[in-house]
């Protein structure tokens, strides 16, 4: 490449927001169940029926937004958004236009790069379509309903962003931000955070944008850094080679790591945005609002001192727990019962940390319980079991939520304390190593080292350490 | 002498003194349309069995003084553009030909808990758009007076029945007149309530923002009465307002005295039936020898209603009628390639002329680069029409004049000049636009004996003052106001208004 470019990056991304009920009328957002069991006239769109506005949905549209430091749209109201597809059962969209609830914020992002504010253009709330399911066999497809009507806030970035790396700090400052409040589950995975990403490629030092593709079906932080790296690419070739970039949506396939273009600006629907003439406009007064302020969470930067402060933590562990809403409430919940910060700490920082990397799980996967890792705990402070026992204990632990007290008596993994035992183990593998013996006193201190995992060995790791390593010593300087 | 010539009132009342049972009221009903629904085709859709079934558990709940409200076991036709459950609810559209709701509307449910039995639904222009009710898919009604004139629209079904006496009151809905203007062309008295008052929980939508549910009946006292019973708050329904004064049969009150009425200058320009005219001033006359001040008054504006109304309710019924896609329920195509073929054929053939081409204008005139010029033009418009009837308030309770310019046409011509059918509306749907509430009620015939209707508009939440001024009026024609029954005919005769 002869020239140097640079990226231009603005997200709009998706949250389903965590209400009981969905915004529209009185149905479930449980996710899952029988299709078109969570229904009602309102969320199949049945003629005559009318949307109510479920009022949790503003308070947590509020709150995220007063999180992302937005003017509240303090007279605010829906629109409808025309266009016909069969998992529409209107075949509108209740959603906001004119006057979105939130405009004008913005969050501070951390990179390699440095620190940056991506500004937030607005936040809007609407309502979620259902699922439209193909079936192959019968030629046709049906729908289910149970999604239609779930509750979305869309948060449109301003295009602030200039590289992979900002666009995941941004998303993971959104979805800590989010977590904290409650508002959402943010998985990406799952579909309750979705992010489309508008991309554009410029020469760098030029201020004039140049012309974006939006990529949509981008399921994981991976799949986001791959699609935005593929998508540079593909524009800075077109450019090259004299080509124009299409200004289109595009579709990202994962598994290929390559992304297809789904329609094109030219054929882009006009839909015909109204009022919602079925809605009333939505009032938010100023005490609303410092109601919704007043029940903030703590969130990340203020947990983090505390942390350090009250428990002692050091600042990098403080940061990482915080980082994580999952990894907090864990903390937090763990400590509540065994009072012990620091060991709780260690698990999270070392253990569970590798255990996530290795099977490229996300914190929000843990589904562990705080008692068993506080048992645990409870169970090497006093030294029931051996560091090495509690390490496999806690594999079980975190896979199978297994009470380690049980698991350890069940499996008789509690340390051998018994001296006499020991002394007879220990004796026993002296004898048949004498070349150590030999070793240990021509001054290889290392060679104890090797006795004593003989003996843990022998005892299928329940020894106890430090009581093999007394004995040893004695023997040996005997 | 038929059960279905009484008012509402005087049947209910029949029933509590268990001088008739609900059962001989509801078979009277199905009676009187079996002789009369051939000529005139007032219903779409009959509900014999269910009203009959229904019938015996209301004249239970009546002995067991359960059921004591003055509608308990009085038959009652509803407009088709209202969802009942487990009976066919089609807007008189072919795409809907099939459509069984699973709920009943709101203002349906007030009335089945008041002991009213729905006997059927009733013809209408399809999805309530038209002022003739021959819109239809079903057929075209017919004018109960003269056969061979329309009985108005969109709720001419609903106004025929009563006027032919199939039934002792019916409900119509109106976005710009459709309750009024058929009422005064079939000689029978019709409210739209202020906007709000009734749910629409369940009416099937044309234009949201102006859809008003209201009653249609004989006289004055059974439109209070009814009134009473469907107006409520509902949860369900964001624009439904939680009033404080539901007593509306309190203002029946036989007295004007220092009340202030305006007659817009406006509404008597050209355009207007001389016979109308004459009718409308002579009954303002009346109300003023009762002791009412009644004065002229510029309203201005009225010019600009009419087409803020048709951008404003088209726009909506554009989006409103999207979800009839052939996809859920309703009217399939046969044949077809592919989604997008099916939506299109399922569409053109569904749908009818009128309701193809408001569909069309509400699309255009909500697309990018229209939207400023009409819709939101329109809108301020409409503010500005209710700015227009705030100022008239400020110095009357009541605004009074013609329901609509002329008599019921003759059937076949109105459709041929959609535009001059669009000004037919001219007098009622300002009032829609300024959400207020209207009556009309009937004030005299022309020389071919078709009803002439009068329309009083109050003030928003004002349906009592207004109440109380037609009901004033209406006993200064006693003996008029029942169009069908023998009685009044011979009422009629003496005063020289006789049928043709």
């Amino acid at each position: 490449m002869s020239k140097a470019y640079e990226m231009v990056i603005g997200l709009e991304v998706h949250v389903e927001l965590a209400t009981k009920t969905k915004i529209f009328c009185s149905c479930s957002t449980e996710f899952g169940g029988t299709p078109n069991a969570h229904t009602c006239p309102v969320c199949t769109g049945m003629p005559g029926s009318l949307p109510v506005l479920n009022k949790k949905v503003v308070e947590y549209a509020v709150a995220v937004g007063l999180a992302t430091n937005c003017a509240i749209t303090q007279n605010c109201k829906f629109d409808r958004k025309n266009y016909f597809y069969p998992d529409n059962p209107q075949n509108y969209q209740i959603s906001q236009l004119y006057l979105p609830i939130c405009r004008n914020g913005g969050v501070e992002i951390e990179t390699a790069a440095g620190k940056k504010t991506i500004g937030i253009h607005e936040i809007h709330m609407e309502e979620d379509a259902g699922k439209l399911i193909h079936d192959e066999w019968e030629d046709c497809s049906i729908v289910d309903f149970n999604r239609s009507g779930v509750p979305l806030i869309e948060i449109v970035s301003e295009p602030d962003m200039r590289s992979a790396d900002e666009v995941i700090a941004y998303l993971e400052k959104l979805r800590m931000l989010i977590q904290y409040l409650g508002a959402s589950d943010c998985k990406l995975n799952e579909g309750s955070m979705r992010a489309d990403v508008n991309l554009s490629i410029r020469e760098a030092g030029n201020i004039e944008l140049g012309t974006r593709t939006e990529m949509k079906n981008l399921n994981s932080f991976k799949a986001i850094a791959r699609a935005i790296e593929n998508e540079r690419e593909r524009q800075i070739e077109l450019i090259e080679s004299g080509e124009k970039v299409i200004q289109e949506t595009r579709r990202w396939d994962d598994v290929k790591e390559y992304s297809y273009a789904m329609r094109s600006k030219e054929d882009a629907q006009d839909y015909r945005y109204f009022p919602e003439p079925d809605l009333v406009p939505i009032i938010i007064s100023d005490e609303w609002i410092k109601e919704i302020k007043a029940e903030e969470p703590e969130f990340q930067t203020q947990k983090q001192a505390r942390y350090i402060e009250k428990f002692e933590l050091p600042e990098y562990d403080a940061k990482i727990i915080t980082g994580h809403k999952k990894l907090a409430d864990i903390f937090e919940s763990t400590n509540e019962i065994c009072k012990n910060p620091k060991k709780v700490s260690n698990w999270l920082m070392v253990e569970t940390m590798r255990i996530l990397k290795e099977n490229a799980m996300e914190p929000d996967d843990i589904k562990f319980s705080p008692v068993n890792l506080a048992s645990l705990i409870d169970l090497t402070e006093s030294g029931k079991i051996n560091s090495t026992v509690a390490k496999e204990v806690f594999e079980k632990i975190f896979f199978e939520d297994i009470d380690p007290v049980k698991y350890v008596e069940e499996k008789g993994l509690a340390t051998v304390n018994d001296e006499g035992a020991l002394r007879e183990t220990v004796s026993k593998i002296m004898e048949e190593n004498p070349q150590s013996i030999e070793d240990y006193h021509n001054g290889k201190e290392k060679a104890i080292g090797f006795l004593v995992g003989q003996t843990m060995k022998a005892m299928k790791g329940k020894a106890n350490p430090g009581m093999v390593n007394e004995i040893l010593k004695e023997l040996l300087n005997k | 002498m038929s059960l279905m010539s009484l008012t509402a009132l005087e049947l209910g009342r029949k029933i509590k003194a268990k001088e008739v049972t609900v059962e001989q009221a509801v078979l009277e009903a199905f009676e009187a349309i079996e002789e009369s629904e051939e000529k005139l085709n007032s219903f779409v859709t009959l509900n014999k069995k269910a009203a009959l079934k229904r019938a015996k558990e209301v004249q239970k709940a009546i002995e067991e003084g359960t059921l004591k409200g003055p509608l308990a076991g009085v038959p009652v036709a509803v407009k088709d553009n209202m969802c009942t459950k487990d009976l066919l609810t089609t807007c008189s559209s072919k795409i809907l030909y099939n459509f069984l709701p699973t709920y009943t509307a709101q203002a349906v449910m007030n009335l089945e808990e008041a002991g009213a039995i729905v006997i059927g639904k009733t013809n209408m222009d399809e999805f309530a758009m038209g002022s003739t009710t021959e819109t239809s898919a079903f057929g075209a009604t017919k004018n109960p007076w003269n056969e061979a004139h329309v009985p108005g629209g969109s709720s001419g079904g609903s106004c025929a029945a009563v006027a032919a006496e199939e039934c002792s009151f019916a409900l119509g809905s109106d976005t710009g007149g459709s309750i009024r203007q058929p009422s005064s062309f079939c000689g029978v008295t019709g409210i739209k309530p202020t906007y709000g008052t009734v749910s629409r929980y369940g009416l099937i939508a044309y234009g949201s923002s102006l859809d008003q549910i209201g009653p249609v009946a004989k006289d004055v006292s059974d439109c209070a009465a009814i009134l009473e019973v469907i107006a409520s708050y509902d949860e369900k329904d964001s624009t439904s307002v939680k009033r404080e004064d539901y007593d509306f049969t309190s203002a029946l009150i036989d007295d004007v005295k220092g009340m202030k009425i305006g007659i817009p200058r406006d509404y008597f320009g050209e355009g207007l039936e001389e016979e109308v005219k004459e009718a409308v001033l002579k009954a303002a006359e009346e109300l003023r020898k009762k002791g009412a001040i009644v004065e002229e008054f510029d309203l201005s504006l009225v010019e600009y209603a009419i087409p803020a109304y048709y951008v404003i309710a088209c726009a909506e019924a554009s989006s409103n009628l999207a979800r009839f896609d052939g996809v859920k329920y309703g009217y399939r195509t046969k044949e077809y390639d592919g989604l997008h073929n099916m939506y299109k054929k399922s569409r053109s053939e569904g749908f009818g002329e009128e309701v193809k081409r408001r569909i069309m204008l509400g699309s255009f005139v909500l697309s990018s680069g229209y939207y400023d010029a009409y819709y939101i033009k329109a809108l301020r418009t409409k503010a500005l029409i209710k700015k227009a009837f705030d100022k008239a308030f400020a110095s009357y309770d009541i605004i009074l004049g013609p329901a609509a310019p002329t008599t019921a046409p003759k059937l076949g011509e109105s459709l041929s000049d959609p535009i001059k059918m669009y000004l037919g509306d001219i007098y009622t749907i300002a009032v829609n636009l300024a959400g207020l509430p209207g009556i009309s009620l009937p004030c005299g015939f022309d020389k071919k004996g078709l009803p002439i209707g009068l329309q009083l508009i109050g003030d928003c939440f004002q349906e009592k003052k207004m109440i109380q001024a037609a009901y004033t009026y209406e006993k200064t024609r006693e003996g008029k106001h029942s169009p069908f029954s023998k009685q009044a005919d011979t009422t009629l005769g003496q005063k020289g208004e006789s049928r043709s």
